[in-house]
């Protein structure tokens, strides 16, 4: 075994999900090749180092199919000797892709690996893969099937959060987003996308909102209360969970988080591929799991998850010094925050996706990317990084500077 | 061939005849099958036969398979995994033969003259091409859904492929039948002409065809199923959908059901052939299922029987009531009133006074906006007993009260002593109002259900007096009504009402334990009672529990309250008053925009316990306790066969239909299981629970209250 260290990370800024999104006419390959190019340029990385690129993409059908992760990598002109594999645990896969890659270098299958993601929501759209989890009448039975959404009203309707509550929740990861943009914290991190003319396509994540306020998101209609309904969700919920008399539908557009595009990367490596490459390592990968849960409810995982690697770590929530959890619904991280007691001064402390957006695959390395800018901002030590899955599982990974 | 004739025509056109002897309708069963199979090789193999109309010498065409043969076939001796492959063995044979008309070379024309059901349209879907008499009142349907079966002769695979999966699905899974134009419309047929040019056209259309129309769509290259794929984004949500709708509706406590919905969601991935075995494959294993089984002896065997009504007196000439009477207008009176004068029975409604006689007319005219006016020539309100004169039969319908009763009864027998008269009560004992009878054979129990206009059942009870004139009129006039009765003996609340009592009492007794009322209420009805116990409460309003509860006390002799749901009941009524769905507020809120909710306030009166029990040992205590009570009523003499319990509970109060009836239940946990639960559930929660001796003598002889497949007498 030897360690395992991040050498660097970089990101997109993130568009709009939409035909009208500043990224809606990159390429899956390119977006993904982008941020590949940019761990190679920054760091004048010799490519033929790389062992492995594991790319998170959770649609990988159509223009992101075919194995994204090796095939960007030859997009972006790495070496031909650079392997490369595609994965998929769905929101959690960027996280996932840098803790598969740094279980290759601790286990000293490979000497550099990168881990990232990358998805285009705006060319392939959320259930273009379709699945046989929900289609299959025997499967979606089995395993009460229902829609993420809600999932996240069910959470709050059991541990009782208010429209309020999780409206709060958004105003402030707005605030938090707009101030972190204003003061450079994300700018070690974002790569502009420019087109071939070099003319800057987008150099900022466009979805956010800083100027939102309690009452605008009063206005907004609970999101999945039709769906809950009409389509007989809720009533599937309610079977699993019969304690529950009717789910409280408090989630929508503004309070969950938004369909973008982007891409991330994670450069990782042994302490001796990092002298050979000559750059200094900026973190220490201390511990990374993943979990299962019950996949109904589907987004209660995080605090299990945390529990689990904390132990793996020999570690307590009070040895972690920032908590990053992807900001899939807003009542996700104050049921978290609830569950271990977190100080929320310390958690998600630059926004998240409810003000930047959830590029399905890449979010998982962008926030990693997030959680060591900040601690080196901030001078502080541990970062713990998790995100709630589909299907009821969680990933969380710690690192540590070095 | 005894089943069916095969003749060649002139034009060498093969008509095959189905007309099964000493039968009303022809069935598929074993040696109809065989002989169709015969048929349809010899069409085949005889050079000079160009193809063949199949057809029927009956009014009907196919009524669909002989369930007699299908349900041996379930129950016969062998291992248990062998009978299912049994029973798969044999569908496959059939497949094969449909499938012989489908691919088999030559052209095959169902000329359907009439009712075409399950097996029947089956086998028409299979042919090359089906053509419809135009008669508005042929059914043309698969309903095997709707005895826990699925349509297991390419019927979920046909629809599917002919009109999409998600457009059959409804279809199959509500076993609707259809008209002949619907069926035009859906493409079951592909034309309807006059019934007389049935067989003509039907040839003619052989001898025009061209072997490129004989091909079946899914038999041809590059065939795409219709409709939405599964596969794609918008088709993947609108699956999903359907499977979440199928839970909310079902519960998961019809595997038919959810089988159905396999069947069309893997067979539309395939070829036909593969397609085909899979659905005979869910079959067989619903054939062997215990649901299934239930279902059909419950909902088809023994409703079939109890509409035959072999409690009858044969001896007893049948008779028509010509004239009713109803005595009181309130709200079971005047439906009462309505449902006669929909089967064309002239009644007179006697009530106090003329307002009070008029709510008859109120009442019909609410429920009844569009057929009311046709209706009322038939009634008479009245407020003088003398209007009674030449009824044959007389129900009373007012207060439940004995002294008031007794009047009536006596005013009725004076207005018209020739009449047989009823009684609509739901708890005095029938032997008990008698006596105010100077002739009590002629007296009898009558109890319909609220509401009467969609209540099925009709419970008619017996008196210890009650001679088989009055028997024999009242089953008469039941099916008059076109509804179904059950015979029941005295006992304080008779059957129905007795036993479903026990399970809106246990949802009250968990309430008053502290339990999550959102529980109580999800169990109730994931278990699957039509309503749960506590909305059931409001329903049948709380202060009439309340009435019911303190009278039957007095009535006893005993302490009031005397049981925890008495005090919650009490509580709820006297000093909350909250009187249920009527008064906007009961043991749930009703807001005037919107859905009902529990009363919030519900928790101050019966605070909620720490630890909450499971859903499943929630569940489990509402079936039981109200299968116990049945279990007690027949050991009572107060239903006689288990068949009336199950039938009584299915239609009278919707008793999980999933079950077969609460005796099935039993049957189905297992004697020796269900006394163990009764013995720990005694233990955990009181003395209700305590299995009878009959019970524990069952479970230790293995005894069952249904020792084998009845045997029925007609086709699914």
């Amino acid at each position: 075994m030897q360690d395992c260290y991040i050498y660097d990370a970089v990101r997109t800024p993130r568009g709009r999900g939409r035909p009208d999104g500043a990224l809606h006419e990159v390429p899956p390959l390119d977006l993904a090749a982008h941020v590949l190019r940019a761990l190679r340029d920054r760091n004048n990385l010799d490519t033929s180092l790389v062992d492995d690129v594991v790319m998170g993409c959770v649609m990988p059908v159509g223009e992101q199919g075919s194995n994204v992760g090796r095939i960007a990598a030859l997009n972006a002109d790495y070496a031909e000797t650079a392997a490369g594999v595609q994965i998929n645990r769905y929101c959690a896969s960027g996280l996932e892709a840098v803790n598969m890659a740094a279980a290759q270098i601790m286990a000293r299958q490979s000497e550099v690996a990168i881990g990232g993601g990358v998805e285009s929501m705006s060319r392939v759209p959320m259930g273009a893969d379709a699945g046989g989890w929900f289609t299959d009448p025997e499967v979606a039975f089995k395993t009460y099937y229902t829609p993420q959404g809600i999932g996240a009203d069910l959470i709050a309707t059991k541990w009782g959060f208010s429209r309020t509550d999780v409206d709060a929740y958004a105003v402030q990861s707005q605030q938090r987003a707009a101030r972190a943009w204003e003061e450079g914290r994300f700018a070690r991190s974002i790569v502009p996308v420019l087109d071939e003319l070099g003319q800057v396509l987008l150099d900022q994540d466009e979805h956010m909102r800083p100027q939102t306020t309690m009452q605008d998101l009063a206005a907004l209609k609970p999101a999945f209360a039709a769906m809950g309904d009409a389509m007989g969700y809720d009533a599937v919920a309610i079977q699993r969970y019969p304690e529950v008399e009717t789910i409280n539908h408090v989630h929508h557009g503004g309070n969950s988080s938004g369909i973008v595009d982007g891409s991330a990367a994670v450069l990782l490596g042994s302490k001796e591929a990092g002298i050979r490459m000559g750059l200094k390592p900026r973190a220490r990968i201390r511990a990374f799991t993943s979990i299962g849960s019950e996949p109904s409810i589907m987004l209660t995982g995080p605090e299990k998850v945390t529990r689990k690697v904390l132990a793996r770590a020999g570690m307590t929530t009070a040895d972690i010094d920032l908590f990053e959890l992807n900001e899939a619904f807003a009542s996700v991280v104050l049921l978290f925050q609830q569950l271990l007691d977190i100080d929320p001064e310390i958690l998600n402390v630059n926004g998240g996706a409810i003000a930047m957006g959830h590029p399905l695959g890449a979010t998982g390395a962008m926030i990693l990317g997030t959680a060591l800018d900040e601690l080196e901002r901030a001078d502080l030590n541990t970062a713990l990084v998790t995100l709630c899955v589909g299907a009821g599982m969680g990933t969380a990974t710690i690192i540590e500077r070095v | 061939m005894q089943n069916l004739t095969f003749e060649v025509n002139a034009d060498g056109v093969a008509i095959i005849t189905f007309d099964m002897p000493g039968r009303s309708m022809n069935v598929l069963n074993e040696a109809s099958i065989a002989e169709y199979g015969e048929a349809v090789e010899r069409v085949l193999a005889e050079v000079n036969i160009k193809g063949a109309v199949v057809t029927s010498a009956k009014p009907t065409f196919i009524a669909g398979a002989d369930l007699d043969w299908v349900l041996a076939l379930a129950d016969a001796d062998l291992p248990p995994n062998q009978r299912a492959i049994n029973v798969y063995e044999t569908v496959m044979r059939l497949q094969k033969i449909f499938r012989r008309t489908e691919n088999g070379g030559k052209p095959f024309v169902a000329a359907i003259n009439g009712l075409a059901l399950g097996g029947g349209l089956e086998l028409c879907l299979a042919c090359t091409r089906r053509i419809v008499a135009d008669d508005p009142r042929i059914q043309l349907g698969l309903p095997e859904a709707k005895v826990g079966l699925l349509p297991g002769g390419g019927g979920t695979q046909r629809f599917t492929r002919i009109m999409g999966p998600l457009q059959a699905l409804p279809l199959l899974i509500e076993g609707r039948a259809v008209s002949p134009e619907e069926a035009l419309k859906l493409k079951i047929v592909d034309e309807i002409v006059p019934s007389g040019e049935l067989v003509s056209r039907a040839v003619h259309w052989i001898l025009c065809s061209s072997p490129e129309d004989w091909i079946k769509p899914w038999d041809r290259k590059g065939y795409k199923v219709p409709g939405d794929d599964p596969r794609t984004l918008e088709g993947s949500f609108a699956f999903a959908a359907a499977n979440a709708l199928q839970r909310k509706k079902t519960y998961g406590n019809f595997p038919n059901l959810d089988a159905i919905q396999k069947a069309v969601y893997d067979g539309m991935m395939v070829p036909i052939d593969t397609a085909l075995r899979i659905e005979t494959r869910l079959f067989a294993s619903l054939m062997t299922s215990d649901v299934a089984k239930n279902m059909v002896r419950t909902q088809f065997v023994n409703l079939q029987k109890a509409n035959k009504q072999e409690r009858r007196p044969a001896d007893i000439p049948a008779r028509k009531v010509a004239k009713l009477g109803v005595i009181g207008a309130g709200m079971m009176g005047a439906a009462i009133a309505h449902v006669a004068a929909k089967a064309r029975i002239p009644v007179v409604v006697v009530e106090k006074d003329a307002e009070s006689a008029g709510k008859v007319i109120q009442h019909i005219r609410t429920v009844n906006p569009k057929g009311a006016e046709a209706l009322l020539p038939l009634i008479k309100p009245a407020t003088d007993y003398a209007a009674l004169a030449g009824a044959d039969l007389v129900i009373e319908a007012v207060f439940e009260d004995s002294a008031i009763k007794a009047d009536v009864i006596r005013n009725v027998e004076a207005a018209c002593p020739a009449a047989i008269i009823a009684s609509n009560t739901s708890s005095i004992p029938i032997s008990n109002l008698a006596r105010a009878a100077s002739r009590p054979e002629r007296f009898i129990g009558i109890h319909f259900f609220s509401p009467v206009e969609r209540m099925q059942l009709v419970e008619i009870i017996k008196g210890k007096e009650t001679g088989n004139e009055a028997l024999a009129l009242a089953i008469d006039f039941v099916r008059q009504l076109r509804k179904t009765s059950i015979v029941v003996n005295d006992g304080r609340f008779f059957y129905t009402s007795r036993v479903f009592a026990t399970y809106t009492t246990e949802g009250c007794l968990m309430v008053q334990e502290g339990i999550a009322p959102a529980l109580i209420e999800n169990a109730g009805r994931m278990a699957g009672m039509p309503v749960a116990p506590l909305a059931l409460c409001d329903e049948i309003s709380l202060d009439l529990i309340y009435r019911i509860n303190q009278q039957d006390a007095k009535d006893l002799g005993r302490a009031f309250p005397g049981s925890p749901a008495e005090t919650l009941i009490e509580r709820m009524v006297a000093n909350e008053g909250r009187l249920g769905r009527k008064s906007g507020k009961g043991f749930y809120e009703y807001p005037v925009d919107g859905r009902k909710r529990l009363w919030r306030g519900l928790a101050a009166i019966a605070p909620l316990k720490a630890e909450q029990p499971d859903v499943e040992t929630v569940k489990q205590r509402l079936l039981t306790i109200q299968a116990l009570e049945a279990a007690r009523c027949l050991e009572e003499g107060i239903v006689a066969t288990p068949a009336d319990a199950d039938v009584g509970a299915y239609l009278g109060w919707g008793f999980a239909p999933w079950t077969g009836g609460p005796l099935s239940y039993i049957d189905m946990v297992g004697a020796k299981a269900f006394v163990e639960r009764c013995q720990d559930f005694t233990a955990r929660f009181g003395e209700r629970f305590h299995p009878t001796p009959k019970l524990v003598e069952m479970a230790g002889t293995g005894g069952r209250f249904y020792p084998s497949a009845a045997k029925p007498q007609k086709a699914a």
